[in-house]
């Protein structure tokens, strides 16, 4: 059998409702499994770097972006060309540290959330950690390292929804002696 | 609108996490399937209250599978089932020759063995599609070739 080449990037939308709820159903399922918050909020940031690992290499055949030159591009791409692929919404970009190495993503509407109320018992959950391993992991694969967590949340009752993403470092490449 | 990678990615994840907290519970095979499958089922509860919002009531079971195989299937996987067989007694044959989630393994027999992980989940969807359609069922799937596979619904009286 062929391999069918007519791959647009149209055909691979599709129903977000069914990624929401599956996601829904992974977190019930780690709220069971583990008695508190915080394991499951790390859970779901291991799970979203692994994510992240192999989703950057999808996003980089697709978008055609190139090396980003400083942080600012970095937070550009993110906000305006991934966000908007792969959740179909664009965060604004704001907040900038003065020394430019750390900024907020602010989401009006987190896709991720469409049909969830947090229920009480579940005051230390960071219902969207996942997003935070993703950004993490895809950046790790661009030898940059970066500090990601929520800094607001509409599921806690605030007005927004933030992500603040700090740099840490240029992860310096270890070529083989003799590659190249 | 989401993307359909993320999809694919975090069902893999899924998996994953569900096979490796088994290795350290001891928790056998058919456990795993049941876990990823009443994961789907829920799931798939959700989505047909929003997938049939706007449509007619339905007439029959078979109306209501029709509606699976075409609109259901539409959805989520982004094609029509190829093949719809029943024995007119309750049980549905539902073959679908290019399964959007064994599309990415190998289409040799590599991997054969671990296609169920990735069809307890759709199985799950489908069951609980149908729950939420007033028919009891039970649904299984298997695989001979890569990627095609059959999904047997059977309902229960």
């Amino acid at each position: 059998m062929s391999r069918q080449s007519n791959r647009t990037s149209d055909s691979k939308k599709m129903n977000s409702e069914l990624f929401t709820l599956t996601y829904g159903a992974l977190v019930t399922q780690l709220c069971k499994d583990y008695e508190n918050d915080e394991e499951v909020n790390k859970q779901l940031d291991k799970m979203g770097y692994n994510i992240g690992v192999r989703l950057i290499e999808d996003f980089l055949a697709r978008s055609s972006v190139g090396r980003c030159h400083d942080f600012r591009e970095t937070a550009d791409v993110i906000a305006k060309v991934a966000f908007k692929m792969y959740l179909g919404v664009t965060p604004s970009v704001t907040n900038w540290s003065p020394a430019g190495d750390e900024f907020s993503l602010i989401l009006e509407s987190n896709p991720l959330v469409d049909f969830v109320e947090l229920p009480d018992n579940h005051n230390n959950l960071v219902y969207s950690s996942l997003l935070c391993g993703v950004l993490r992991g895809s950046l790790e694969m661009v030898q940059m390292a970066v500090d990601v967590r929520f800094a607001q949340d509409t599921l806690r009752g605030d007005n927004v929804t933030e992500i603040r993403m700090k740099f840490i470092k240029r992860i310096e490449e270890n070529l083989p002696a003799g590659d190249e | 609108m989401a993307d359909e990678a993320l999809f694919q990615f975090l069902h893999n994840e899924v998996i994953q996490y569900v096979y490796k907290s088994a290795e350290n519970g001891e928790m056998e095979n058919g456990r795993c399937i049941t876990r990823l499958e009443n994961m789907g089922f829920r799931v798939g509860q959700g989505l047909i209250e929003r997938f049939t919002k706007d449509t007619a009531r339905f007439k029959d079971e078979l109306d209501i599978m029709k509606f699976i195989c075409k609109d259901f299937w539409t959805s989520v996987f982004k094609k029509q089932i190829d093949n719809l067989r029943t024995n007119h007694q309750g049980i549905y044959v539902l073959q679908d020759n290019k399964f959007r989630l064994l599309n990415q393994l190998s289409a040799g027999k590599q991997y054969l063995e671990h296609a169920p992980k990735y069809l307890a989940f759709s199985c799950g969807l489908v069951r609980g599609g149908l729950s939420n359609l007033g028919v009891k069922s039970i649904v299984t799937a298997e695989v001979s070739v890569m990627p095609a596979c059959k999904f047997q619904v059977m309902i229960q009286k």
